[in-house]
């Protein structure tokens, strides 16, 4: 747990020398607890109270890295509980299962598809992050032949399964250079997963059904030298599994207890229907990777989606461009409608527009990223800003008819709006986007 | 090494609201069903007591709707052209509640009128032992006029009558006041808006243990988060002890789906967006359990399949796990 500005200054030297640039070790301090400056600015820190501060400065759930070509999936470092709180800040990492049974041309087959895959979303592209390879076979050459199948159709992470450390042992060979998971450790297996860990440098799926089991097997296997853990709490319903990871992310965060600071990881299941709904609970309830066993595009758009909306810092809308937006290819004599650029504004209106099949040019003017009443109680969507859009995006030069359409909820403006525009004809639309289709039909 | 289990310690409780009356309690329902309750976070049974599982309400319509997607229309079949059947179909798909949707026009095209929506809202009821919910149109005087008769002529029954709005709850809350039915209060996507509401909604007499608080939600992709985190922070207020955040909460994720273009349109989409149907319902699906993840006591659904699904996920996260 982070310490407070106080309790940092018992650890500084006290003699207010200034060499740091602050007029005493105190006001030094109160800038380290707020993170402001960093502990070297005091060139006389002892070493034994740079350890200290060093522990007590570590994220309390570790932030662990899975790395492959170029490729990163981070988890951990996680702060809070509730998304409103402040923000989740890494993004779950989304794997597909592929078992070394299946054989090569069949895992190459299941892979390549997946790792192709990107899907846009609010003007992003939304992929999946990696691979989980699994020995089912329990032989060392058919999971190297497994991963090669993998590598010749993705470069994403990879995490390795399986309970054998001698096949473990093969696969992270086959992977070497790279930081894949070893998944797992277990009560019987983890000096030998936790030397391999070591040797490879890379990080350790650790696997026990309850906080006991997990916390007893971090301390060993941290103090065979291994630091960077993933946890695997094992439950058979959702229900035992949010409890779990809620317990676990609750006494990282709030008690700063070290044995289960560590990010986690969930396998969704192995019917289709059911791993859906796992993924989703798992990426609203702290999973930091989440292995599915199925690619199919309809179930990852979903999901990715989710995941995308779920980690979306609260206090930082998704924004769209400003601009003028063409919706279902207009001609000039469609009509011009106007709205913000908070996104989801952006794309509730779109949306309806284009579902129902109708022409139109969409003027989304800059709101700094609110939606439509927000921003005209903060003043950011009133007539001038909106005369200037039309002005600054040229739109009278696409249209035939200068008829501009203003959402329901700012009727009020519409006065205003004329003596900005003199030469447009002004309309006052529905307030909500689900009503525009009928108003374009009856009413333009 | 023993890890002492952290709890969280809460002071408030959700209160329980009953929707229905059997024929002993002056109505007429085969069942009734109780929703809230809880003393903490949704699922967190290792730390309080979550006395009443989340409800499914399975929407229908007052005659077989014009803008419905055909999935669902197809998925419905027949059904869809009688609410009456309908509401049987809906409970046998599994419908906990079924909320009835009066559309603005009736079947003949003309506006609908208040006695064919008090029509549709008796087969309804006497279609399906259920308790109802009943949605108006969602325009104020239209909404009043179609409301207060149905109150009237279902008196005793613990409808929920919808949607009270700030605008607009005067006279449904009046009309359930008179009528011993509950009212469904929206607000939109704020925890003091929800709070005022329900504090008006108090002052005019209605006990909060016959208001419902639907919080308004988007769908997955359109704004869920803001539903989402509106819910937790409502919740997390209701256990805190703040009385006005103490209500069950409905969110309407089939609605919210279904005006989504990736339920609703399944030609000239992206190819990543994979196969329609699956698309439509895991949209539908995934929408409802994030949000019974924050905190929803009733979420209302549209597509069968969905409803199959949520019912499946909502048995497993009651299912009380072990100590340990
Ligand atoms: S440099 Fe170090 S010792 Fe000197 S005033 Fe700053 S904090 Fe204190």
């Amino acid at each position: 747990m982070a310490l407070t500005g106080i309790q940092i200054y018992k650890l500084l030297p006290q003699t207010n020398c200034k060499d740091c640039g602050f007029p005493t070790c105190l006001a030094f301090a109160m800038k380290l607890a707020a993170k402001q400056v960093e502990l070297s600015s005091c060139p006389h820190v002892s070493e034994e109270a740079q350890a200290q501060l060093a522990e007590s400065a570590a994220p309390p759930i570790r932030l662990v890295t899975l790395k492959a070509n170029g490729h990163e999936v981070k988890a951990g470092n996680e702060t809070v509980m509730f998304r409103h709180e402040k923000t989740f800040y890494h993004k779950t990492g989304l794997f597909v299962r592929v078992r070394d049974d299946e054989g090569p041309d069949a895992i190459k087959a299941r892979v390549a598809p997946a790792d192709a895959y990107a899907v846009n979303y609010v003007g992003m592209d939304l992929t999946l992050d990696g691979f989980a390879v699994e020995s089912a076979s329990n032989d060392p050459a058919q999971f190297e032949a497994a991963i090669a199948a993998v590598r010749s159709a993705s470069q994403r992470p990879i995490i390795l399964i399986s309970r054998d450390p001698a096949v473990m042992a093969a696969g992270l060979k086959a992977l070497d250079g790279e930081s894949p998971l070893i998944y797992g450790a277990d009560a019987a297996n983890w000096e030998a997963m936790a030397a391999l860990a070591g040797q490879h440098s890379a990080p350790l799926a650790v696997i026990g059904a309850t906080l006991d089991e997990l916390a007893d097997l971090t301390q060993k296997i941290q103090g065979a030298g291994v630091e960077d853990m993933v946890l695997h709490p094992v439950a058979t319903t959702l229900g035992a599994s949010l409890a779990l990871n809620t317990q676990i992310r609750r006494l990282a965060l709030k008690k700063n207890f070290r044995p289960l600071g560590y990010p986690l990881i969930a396998f969704a299941g192995n019917d289709p229907v059911g791993e859906t709904i796992a993924a989703t609970q798992a990426i609203a309830k702290y999973a930091g990777f989440v292995v599915l066993d199925h690619f199919a595009p309809e179930t990852v758009y979903s999901l990715l989606v989710l995941r995308e909306n779920i980690y979306t810092d609260p206090q930082k809308p998704i924004q769209v461009q400003p601009g003028v937006y063409e919706i279902n290819n207009p001609k000039p004599e469609d009509p011009v409608m106007v709205t913000t650029n908070f996104s989801i504004t952006y794309f509730s209106v779109a949306n309806e527009i284009e579902g129902a099949g109708l022409p139109g040019w969409l003027l989304v003017t800059d709101a700094e990223g609110m939606s439509v009443l927000t921003a005209w109680a903060a003043g950011k969507f009133d007539a001038e800003r909106i005369a200037k859009a039309v002005k600054q995006f040229s739109i009278a030069d696409k249209v035939s008819k200068k008829r501009i359409v203003l959402p329901g909820h700012v009727a009020v403006l519409s006065g205003e709006l004329e003596e900005e525009l003199p030469d447009w004809e002004v309309r006052v639309g529905p307030r909500e986007a689900v009503d525009l289709p009928a108003f374009m039909k009856q009413a333009l | 090494m023993p890890v002492e289990i952290p709890k969280d310690t809460w002071t408030g409780a959700v209160r329980e609201v009953t929707i229905g009356a059997t024929a002993a309690e002056g109505g007429t329902r085969a069942t009734t069903v109780t929703i809230g309750g809880a003393t903490t976070m949704p699922f967190m049974h290792f730390e309080g007591s979550i006395p009443h599982r989340p409800v499914i309400a399975v929407e229908i319509v007052n005659h077989r709707p014009d803008d419905w997607s055909h999935l669902l229309l197809d998925a419905w079949g027949d059904a869809a052209n009688d609410p009456a059947a309908w509401a049987k179909a809906a409970e046998q798909a599994g419908a906990d509640l079924i909320q009835l949707s009066l559309n603005q026009t009736g079947a003949d095209g003309n506006p609908i009128t208040p006695e064919s929506a008090v029509t549709a809202t008796k087969a309804v009821l006497e279609a399906s032992g259920l308790p109802l919910l009943v949605f108006a149109p969602g325009q104020a005087e239209l909404d009043n006029e179609l409301l207060v008769p149905i109150a009237e002529a279902t008196k005793g029954e613990r409808i929920v009558l919808g949607i009270a709005e700030d605008k607009n709850y005067r006279t449904i809350v009046a009309a359930a006041l008179a009528n011993d039915h509950l009212v469904s209060a929206r607000t939109a996507m704020d925890v003091n808006l929800a709070k005022q509401l329900n504090i008006l909604i108090g002052d005019m007499g209605l006990p909060l243990d016959r208001v419902i608080m639907d919080p308004t939600t988007g769908a997955l992709g359109y704004g869920i988060e803001y539903g989402y985190s509106v819910m937790e922070r409502l919740r997390l207020a209701a256990l805190q002890g703040d009385a006005m955040t103490q209500l069950p909460m409905l969110v309407t994720a089939g609605y919210e789906t279904w005006k989504t273009k990736e339920a609703k349109v399944g030609e000239g989409v992206p190819q990543e967006w994979g196969d329609w149907t699956a698309r439509a319902i895991n949209w539908e699906v995934v929408t409802a359990v994030a949000l019974l993840e924050s905190g929803a006591d009733i979420v209302v659904l549209r597509h069968p399949e969905s409803i199959a699904r949520v019912r499946a996920a909502i048995d497993e996260l009651m299912a009380v796990p072990a100590a340990g």
